[in-house]
């Protein structure tokens, strides 16, 4: 098999994408985990609020990418800007407080905490008060603590969590644990969103309403949103641009019909016969 | 301020101050003889050391078998202040261990400060930054110490000195909680690095090793006074029922008032998942050690109440197998439960030095260990979650808040039922990789 160098393929933004600013700057990362190369060489450029869709087969990296994205990993080369400033070496924790929030794919809420404390724990960083304030329970403390609740709460109604912010987070039905699984992530105030298959385990009518989900919280947050996704129904439905990753590196980009037609993306999810197939089914 | 208590906090607050006013009657008016006091005060002396553990356990999730030790470090720090106190009328080891306190404390801070700001520095440099600049604030209060004895002893013995001994208790009990708190600062900068078996493993080291140090504590220091292996004496056994439930109380309400802010719900996050925690923006290694000094602050004052109950200290007391004493009592009253914490530290005080002692014919006690094993296995088979499950005192409970009825700006008014017709179709086809153009578009559609 002969492969291109992924950087051959060079980032084609609309035209439009050119006067934003550039969020999120991913040069050229890789990542070993041992002797296997997890991840390597990818390049991926977002602009302010580009919704960009980051998919592959199983295996290819692209949670590895988040984790570097989010600290929990720190590449092995590479060079990550997060509006214009490296996040690598920097701990998970600063990194969200930057602006960076993720969910994950599968997911991990606190489980034995409520609704609404899984959302407010997010807020922690805004919380306001000081820990002697709330050890000694001063007007600072109550005042913060309101509106820290009350925001919490409004996080829980955009996603229509709120009449279930009393109940545990394990005992929530799957897709309500998805929804509040972003809910806490937007508690945060991100400026970028990081959404790792968020489609997973839904049926198509559930993907369905999470895409336009994903489009309100897009807009009403001001978000650039970054997305794993394996649903192509959902990626193809609303990523402006797409990125395509196999065996660590970045095999095609483009808008999501260029992607449909890359005879090497279709290769890489059904492999080389059923790809040749698919392009003679084509031709006739 | 009392505006703005609810009517739980009134009638905790009143309660428990009733109860201990009504225990300090019964004491006053030889109602409960010796033997019943000591026990209710070990009990509280256990319940706050207890509580600490849950906080570094139970809210905090970090499996520590190093709360005894840091009990050790207090019951033997307090009762060396006021032994010299007593008995050599000299408040050096007030002052000295006052300044040193202080002033680590003070540069643990600025060195927190600064090298917060290197980027990607390694847990065991850090410590051996903290520990150099402990070692030498050390000397250096030993140094100024000196010139502060001979004022601070000719003040406080101006006091009466009935006043005079409590003062120095009390400050005694402070000064050994911080120096428990500080050490474990220490301590735990590299220790908490560890996942969860092998930072109990590491842990329970801190419990070993404080004992044979105190085991030589009069060779290896100098501290002649503590006797080493043959165990110290002539502490006074000033620690009174009040000192000893005003604590509890305290301690109570600081658990209470933390974990029910910000800061107490990022601590339980950790426990919860430690990487959703990071990943949204919690500190998780700095609250690992909020919650591990603050238990081991608690461990000190709980030590220094000890000390000054029983009068006599012996590191046998300190063996590393009576700190599982105290994970029981946490694992009995239930993980992450502060009323079944202090209910269950009254209860060993109660069962284990109490009725065992008193039910069982002579030299019975030993037996003691043989009970408490059996009720312990009964209550994981019958009560896994602990003696009252997930129940709280009203006052300790969580409150809901109120849905506050914002006009709702719900988005997601859609729920699952608005699905365009044309996607229907599809829905019976394998929701795997469907590249086809059309089902991209009818996606968009919907939207």
């Amino acid at each position: 098999m002969t492969m291109n160098p992924a950087s051959t393929i060079t980032p084609t933004p609309p035209s439009t994408d050119r006067e934003r600013p550039v969020k999120l700057d991913i040069r050229s990362l890789t990542k070993f985990f041992g002797g296997l190369k997890a991840v390597s060489n990818v390049d991926l450029t977002l602009y302010q609020g580009n919704l960009v869709g980051l998919i592959g087969p199983n295996g290819a990296g692209k949670t590895t990418v988040f984790n570097m994205i989010t600290g929990i990993y720190v590449p092995s080369e590479g060079d990550i800007l997060f509006e214009g400033e490296s996040v690598i070496g920097l701990p998970p924790h600063t990194i969200n407080q930057m602006g960076i929030a993720r969910t994950f794919q599968n997911i991990r809420l606190f489980p034995s905490l409520t609704v609404l404390d899984n959302v407010r724990i997010a807020y922690h960083p805004h919380a306001g008060y000081s820990m002697s304030d709330s050890i000694f329970r001063n007007r600072k403390y109550h005042e913060k603590e309101k509106e820290l609740t009350e925001r919490a709460q409004e996080f829980l109604s955009v996603f229509n969590l709120q009449d279930r912010q009393s109940e545990i987070a394990r005992n929530l039905p799957y897709g309500e644990q998805r929804r509040l699984e972003i809910a806490r992530a937007l508690a945060a105030e991100p400026s970028l969103l990081l959404l790792d298959e968020p489609a997973a385990g839904m049926n198509p009518a559930e993907s369905m309403a999470l895409m336009d989900l994903i489009h309100f919280i897009r807009e009403r947050f001001k978000l650039t949103i970054l997305l794993i996704e394996h649903q192509m129904r959902v990626v193809m439905g609303i990523c402006e641009q797409i990125t395509v990753v196999d065996f660590g590196e970045v095999i095609a980009r483009g808008n999501p019909e260029e992607i449909q037609n890359n005879p090497r993306v279709i290769e890489a999810y059904l492999g080389r016969g059923a790809a040749a197939m698919a392009m003679k089914h084509k031709r006739n | 301020m009392l505006k703005r208590m609810d009517r739980n906090t009134l009638v905790f607050l009143a309660g428990s101050v009733l109860l201990i006013l009504l225990v300090q009657v019964l004491i006053s008016f030889n109602i409960l003889n010796s033997f019943w006091l000591t026990i209710l005060r070990i009990g509280g002396v256990m319940a706050i050391a207890c509580l600490g553990l849950n906080l570094i356990y139970g809210f905090n999730g970090q499996f520590s078998l190093g709360q005894w030790g840091f009990f050790a470090i207090g019951a033997y720090a307090a009762a060396d202040i006021t032994y010299r106190w007593v008995n050599n009328h000299s408040a050096d080891g007030l002052v000295v261990l006052t300044l040193g306190v202080l002033i680590t404390g003070l540069v643990f801070v600025l060195l927190g400060r600064l090298l917060g700001r290197i980027r990607g520095l390694d847990a065991l440099s850090a410590f051996s930054l903290y520990l150099i600049a402990a070692i030498a604030v050390g000397f250096l209060s030993v140094f100024i110490g000196q010139f502060l004895i001979g004022p601070v002893s000719g003040l406080l013995s101006l006091l009466p000195s009935a006043i005079g001994i409590q003062l120095v208790f009390f400050l005694s009990i402070l000064v050994a909680g911080l120096l428990a708190a500080e050490l474990s600062f220490l301590l735990g900068l590299p220790v908490l690095t560890l996942g969860s078996d092998y930072f109990g493993i590491a842990t329970l080291a801190i419990t070993v090793i404080v004992k044979v140090l105190l085991d030589n504590s009069d060779t290896l220091f100098g501290f002649v006074e503590m006797k080493g292996a043959r165990g110290m004496i002539g502490i006074p056994k000033i620690g009174s029922w009040l000192w000893v439930s005003i604590f509890l109380l305290a301690t109570i309400i600081v658990v209470r008032n933390l974990l029910q802010s910000s800061y107490g719900r990022a601590i339980v996050s950790v426990r919860e998942d430690e990487i959703a925690a990071k990943a949204m923006g919690i500190d998780v290694a700095n609250f690992k050690t909020l919650s591990f000094v603050l238990g081991s602050l608690m461990a000190g004052i709980a030590g220094a109440l000890y000390a000054h109950i029983n009068g006599f200290l012996h590191p046998n007391t300190f063996n590393f197998i009576k700190s599982f004493d105290i994970l029981i009592i946490v694992v009995f009253g239930g993980l992450g439960s502060i009323t079944g914490t202090i209910a269950a530290a009254f209860t060993w005080a109660l069962v284990l030095e109490g009725f065992l002692r008193i039910w069982l014919p002579e030299g019975f006690e030993t037996w003691r260990y043989v009970v408490y094993p059996i009720l312990l296995l009964l209550m994981m088979l019958l009560r896994p979650k602990g003696l009252f499950g997930g129940y709280e005192l009203p006052f300790l409970r969580h409150s809901m808040p109120a849905l506050s009825l914002k006009p709702a700006t719900a988005a997601l008014s859609s729920q699952p039922e608005p699905i365009p017709a044309s996607s229907e179709a599809d829905s019976g086809s394998a929701p795997g990789i469907t590249l086809s153009r059309d089902d991209a578009k009818s996606t968009t559609e919907g939207s």
